[in-house]
């Protein structure tokens, strides 16, 4: 599934444009927690979705390799944490859906989770 | 091609997080350019910022040094801390002591070493109650040869 096609779902803002909508998406990751991702994130290519708006989610993707980040119930990021994003090349967007709905709609649309549970 | 050790070191302030993970951030950047395998270099990265991320939350003060030789990736950190009362507990999946500010930001889920051991191939923790924690990780770059 294409970026481009995760933000359509979603029905999302974005406020960090990719370089290439295109880019391929082929999991989700999704927690509050950051350690929790680090811990599971395994499968490549994963967008996270997240309610944590700060500069510590950039830096997760950052570590983890993680391609995109989704912010949900509109809950929109600071400055600082756009500016980074925007340095780290991480596209940033945000969906007025909860998690559960975020998540629950990749899913029937064919993603799978990052942790590949669901192999 | 066989190239130079590396080495380095980064100084971390305890609750700066506007630089948490800066120093991750550069020594992932290093290995990157290095041409190291891109999961050994995410694993050397995960492995060093949840310890990065132990010391910004709970210490004064630390510093994160690495040493890159042909085969491995070492780093170590020190730090000046309150020290770990019960080193097997702390190394207990989903064992927090971090506050519930930490949480909202993001930290605090009883991760962080148990990460640190999983994405190491060695995985070292010494801690002295009111003097400190030292941590270190060595990660293989080549199969079969430890040091």
């Amino acid at each position: 599934m294409t970026l481009g096609r995760v933000i359509e779902i979603l029905e999302a803002e974005v406020v960090v444009d990719a370089i290439d909508r295109e880019m391929e998406i082929r999991s989700i990751c999704s927690s509050d927690l950051m350690s929790d991702l680090l811990h599971f994130s395994s499968r490549p290519k994963s967008i996270l979705i997240t309610g944590l708006n700060n500069t510590q989610a950039i830096r997760t993707a950052e570590i983890a390799d993680i391609k995109g980040i989704v912010f949900v119930l509109d809950k929109r990021p600071d400055k600082e944490t756009v500016r980074m994003a925007r340095e780290k090349g991480i596209p940033l967007m945000v969906t007025r859906l909860s998690r559960f709905t975020a998540c629950g709609r990749l899913y029937a649309a064919g993603l799978g989770s990052c942790t590949g549970e669901d192999r | 091609m066989t190239r130079r050790n590396i080495e380095g070191s980064f100084h971390l302030s305890g609750g700066d997080f506007t630089n948490a993970g800066a120093a991750s951030s550069e020594l992932k950047s290093i290995l990157t350019n290095l041409g190291i395998n891109p999961e050994i270099v995410r694993r050397a990265a995960i492995a060093t910022f949840e310890a990065e991320m132990n010391v910004i939350i709970h210490a004064v003060a630390g510093v994160m040094y690495y040493l890159i030789t042909q085969d491995t990736i070492k780093v170590v950190l020190n730090d000046m801390g309150p020290g770990i009362p019960d080193i097997d507990r702390a190394m207990t999946e989903g064992y927090s002591t971090a506050p519930d500010w930490i949480r909202e930001m993001g930290w605090g889920a009883g991760m962080g070493l148990p990460n640190m051991k999983k994405n190491s191939d060695r995985f070292k923790l010494d801690s002295v109650v009111g003097e400190g924690t030292t941590v270190e990780i060595i990660i293989r770059i080549k199969e079969g040869k430890t040091e």
